[in-house]
C-alpha cells in the first residue's frame, strides 16, 4: 500500500513528507507504548500512535520506520516534526481513534506482518 | 577491520532528549557499511540502555567497540545499582516513575529487550556504586 493511499483511507493530514507519499509499505503496527514497539515490532514500517513526544520519533528511527501516523487528531510539536524530517520519517495526523484507524488499514489490505504469538 | 572505539556521554535527567547517543552510533554504523539487521539490533540495545540510564542513573557513558566480528556496547553508569538482577530481567518488572511511563517507557522491557536483540549480555552491578550492562552483537561473516 502506498503512503498516499493510507492518507486517503484515514483522511489524514501530512505534516511532513508530502513528497514521499509514493513510498510503498506492506505492514504496520499500532501502539502507545514505545517499549512494546521496541520489543515486538518486526519490519513494520508504519507506526500508528496516540503518544506525542520526541521519543516516538526516536523509537521509529531505531526501528527503521518510514511513517508515523498520530491518531485522535494529535499534532506533534514543530521540534518533533523537525526531528522526523532529519530522520526522513513521514508524519501524518488523522482524526480517527486508534482502533478504527488500524481497522480501516487492515480492512484495506495493510496487515500486521506478525502471527500474534510473539 | 581495525577495532573502532566510540564513546558517547549520556546526559541524565532529560528523558525528552534521550536517544541522541544511539542515533549517532547508528549513523556511524551505517557509514561503516554494516548489515542492516546488525545495525538495527545494536541501535535498539543502546537505545534501551540509554533510556535506562536516564531514568534510573542520572546518565553515564556508552562505550562502543566495532571490529570485523562483533559490536560490543558497554553502558556504564554510577547510579544506584540493581538490587535484584533476576527480578530486573523479568518482562514487566519496572521501578520507573510516571514521567517515564508518560513517554511510553517504564514497561519493564528495557533489559529484556537488550537481551532479546543481543547475542550475549552481562550485567555487572553494585548497589550504591553503579551498573555496567555489556551487550555483544555478532556480525555475520
Amino acid at each position: 500500500m502506498l503512503l498516499s493511499e493510507i492518507k486517503e483511507i484515514l483522511n489524514a493530514t501530512v505534516l511532513w513528507g508530502e513528497e514521499h507519499l509514493d513510498r510503498e509499505v506492506v505492514s504496520a503496527c499500532g501502539s502507545d507504548f514505545m517499549s512494546d514497539v521496541l520489543a515486538y515490532v518486526k519490519n513494520q514500517p508504519v507506526l500508528l500512535t496516540g503518544l506525542v513526544n520526541p521519543q516516538v520519533i526516536r523509537t521509529a528511527d531505531m526501528m527503521e520506520m518510514c511513517c508515523i501516523i498520530f491518531v485522535r487528531g494529535k499534532v506533534p510539536s514543530q521540534d518533533m516534526i523537525n526531528l522526523a524530517k532529519d530522520r526522513d520519517i513521514v508524519i501524518m495526523t488523522c482524526p480517527k481513534r486508534m482502533y478504527e484507524a488500524c481497522g480501516l488499514l487492515y480492512y484495506n489490505g495493510l496487515r500486521g506482518n506478525c502471527d500474534g504469538n510473539d | 577491520m581495525e577495532t573502532i572505539k566510540l564513546v558517547y556521554p549520556v546526559e541524565g535527567g532529560d528523558l525528552i532528549e534521550a536517544g541522541e547517543a544511539s542515533s549517532k552510533m547508528k549513523l556511524t554504523l551505517k557509514k561503516l557499511g554494516l548489515p542492516q539487521d546488525v545495525i538495527r539490533r545494536a541501535s535498539i540495545c543502546m537505545y534501551e540502555g540509554e533510556i535506562n540510564m536516564v531514568i534510573h542513573a542520572d546518565g553515564g557513558e556508552a562505550q562502543v567497540e566495532v571490529d570485523s566480528d562483533q559490536i560490543l556496547i558497554r553502558m556504564i553508569d554510577s547510579g544506584p545499582g540493581i538490587p535484584n538482577v533476576q527480578q530486573a530481567m523479568q518482562e514487566g518488572f519496572s521501578t520507573a516513575d510516571s514521567t517515564a511511563r508518560e513517554l511510553g517507557f517504564g514497561a519493564g522491557m528495557g533489559l529484556p529487550n537488550m537481551k532479546r536483540y543481543s547475542d550475549e549480555m552481562t550485567i555487572d552491578t553494585v548497589v550504591g556504586t553503579g551498573t555496567t550492562v555489556t551487550v555483544k552483537i555478532k556480525i555475520p561473516q
